[in-house]
């Protein structure tokens, strides 16, 4: 990379680092998630085991869904269910108008304080979900209940490279929220509409390969499959290595749409923004 | 004034200073509906994939998860005094100025706010139970609504006993600790599903430690008539003993309070 690249990026950088710092500071909110997390995957998989024990015929496995639903409460944070509580109140306040004042670009420095917050989280709260689900139940006898490992070397890599694009397509939906925050001044009507949508259409609430059929087209195709349903079918061995190659292609194809179609909403908002307060 | 009277004031004032921003209130109600009718989608999709849980029925579900959502609904619409206490009381001292009344903390914490928005959590558990009995194909007669009604009130008693105990743990804490949410949002999560698909030691939990299990699985399972015992109908009373227990920690909690002094 030529130097002057590099220093085009150095502030973007050191407001993840920073950012990152901040947020590990909540460990009190950690341990009480972690209590909820714990509580509601019990429940989830025992549900599950008594759905999958009625009937056979599933696009899934039993244990293949266990893990899923696991994968789902460590990673939990990463699900964009709301922007920025620090954009928010910059916009009650009007404060908004000196983020204009920065020498930076305002989404990509928006865009970076997502980056930070949807890995601080999830790094604070993935390794201690993942050890309780994939390592205490085991040692307590509960085997049948616990998180297994990859389904390979294969989907361990393609996992990984999953996860990557999760967190650059949750920061862009949590940007997209940012600029539409300010564009209705408030952060709630946005959040009323996304957080339900995504809480549904990620896996998060139900594994989507267990939805029904007919709807299996639309919601392989939507961009909320790739927060969470995308590494999870991959790390299962749920979806086999060709149609992962492909659904990784499909994440990376949502990133850029979401991330041009924030830009179109910032740069319109931004050229006649209206500041509260005073 | 007696006491009756007064709370209808206090709840009278909570509507009137509610009712001044009628745009607020729809769209955080219609949210709540939003947010909250998701578990009911969930549980749509995976009786649309599997057809039947236990040997029960999507419509004998959705009953089941109608009955504990429309409790929680209200006893979370009245009980947000408790639900606020440690920010609100304790970290901010006021809880000083409702010990001076010569009024019960209680009835003062009680007449706080009746909260309006959560009529969209209480129309999406309407909206469920409708589905349900609509589906289940339940015989209406006035003693199956007798029973749901007392699971109703069994409910109300059992959440706001969940919501005074998180209260009181703040006269120690100071702040309004997330843990108590386990039990109350964690608490639906589970009392929404039939008792039989859990383990034995979760099930006895769901119903001797924090009986949800007896304020919605049993007299749902009265009103589907799929038990023929009658006893189990009065399985909500569990819900007002919690709650009398409940009222006794908070006694000994306000005992021990001593002010922030701010």
């Amino acid at each position: 990379m030529s130097g002057r690249g590099s220093h085009a990026l150095t502030p973007y950088v050191a407001v993840v680092r920073a950012r990152f710092g901040v947020l590990l500071q909540y460990r009190a909110a950690a341990i009480a998630g972690f209590v909820t997390q714990c509580w509601w995957g019990g429940i989830k998989v025992m549900v599950l085991t008594a759905f999958f024990a009625a009937s056979a015929g599933a696009p899934m496995t039993l244990p293949q869904a266990i893990d899923y639903v696991w994968l789902g409460q460590a990673l939990f944070t990463m699900l964009p269910w709301s922007g920025d509580p620090d954009v928010a109140r910059m916009v009650r306040t009007g404060d908004v108008a000196y983020e204009r004042l920065r020498p930076l670009d305002t989404y990509a420095f928006w865009y970076s304080r997502a980056v930070a917050r949807r890995t601080a989280n999830p790094a604070l709260r993935a390794l201690p979900m993942l050890l309780t689900a994939g390592v205490l139940l085991r040692v307590v006898g509960w085997s049948a209940y616990a998180l297994r490992a990859p389904a390979g070397v294969a989907a361990s890599l393609l996992f990984v490279a999953s996860i990557a694009l999760v967190i650059a397509l949750s920061a862009a939906v949590s940007a997209l929220i940012d600029a539409l925050t300010v564009a209705t001044l408030s952060d709630r009507g946005v959040t009323v509409l996304v957080s339900p949508l995504v809480i549904v259409l990620s896996g998060s609430l139900v594994p989507l390969p267990l939805f029904p059929d007919w709807l299996q087209p639309i919601l392989r195709n939507q961009p909320f499959a790739g927060l969470m349903d995308t590494p999870f079918r991959i790390y299962t061995g749920n979806l086999a290595a060709g149609g992962a190659v492909f659904a990784l292609a499909r994440q990376a194809i949502w990133v850029v749409v979401l991330v041009l179609l924030g830009r179109v909403v910032m740069a319109r908002v931004m050229s006649r923004l209206q500041t509260q307060g005073g | 004034m007696n006491t009756l009277r007064l709370y209808g004031r206090y709840i009278a004032t909570s509507i009137r200073s509610q009712r001044q921003y009628p745009a607020s209130l729809i769209t955080t109600s219609i949210g709540a509906f939003a947010a909250t009718i998701t578990d009911f989608v969930g549980i749509w999709a995976l009786f649309a994939r599997f057809r039947r849980l236990e040997g029960w029925a999507f419509g004998e579900v959705a009953l089941l998860y109608g009955v504990v959502s429309v409790s929680f609904a209200l006893a979370d619409s009245l009980t947000r005094g408790f639900d606020v206490f440690g920010e609100q009381f304790v970290k901010t001292g006021d809880f000083d100025r409702v010990l001076v009344r010569p009024r019960s903390a209680v009835l003062q914490l009680l007449g706080y706010e009746l909260r309006l928005t959560r009529i969209g959590r209480l129309a999406q558990g309407a909206f469920a139970w409708g589905v349900g009995a609509h589906l289940s194909g339940v015989e209406w007669s006035p003693a199956s609504w007798a029973v749901l009604a007392f699971a109703v009130a069994g409910g109300i008693a059992l959440f706001s006993g969940i919501l005074m105990v998180q209260a009181t743990l703040a006269f120690w804490t100071v702040e309004s600790l997330e843990v108590a949410n386990t039990l109350t949002y964690g608490g639906i999560e589970a009392g929404q599903y039939p008792l039989d698909v859990y383990a034995r030691w979760f099930r006895n939990f769901l119903v001797f430690v924090v009986p949800i299990g007896c304020i919605s699985y049993f007299p749902v399972s009265v009103v589907l008539g799929r038990v023929n015992a009658l006893p189990y109908a009065f399985a909500p009373a569990f819900g007002f003993v919690f709650l009398g227990i409940a009222l006794r920690i908070w006694t000994f909690g306000v005992r021990h309070y001593t002010s922030t002094g701010s």
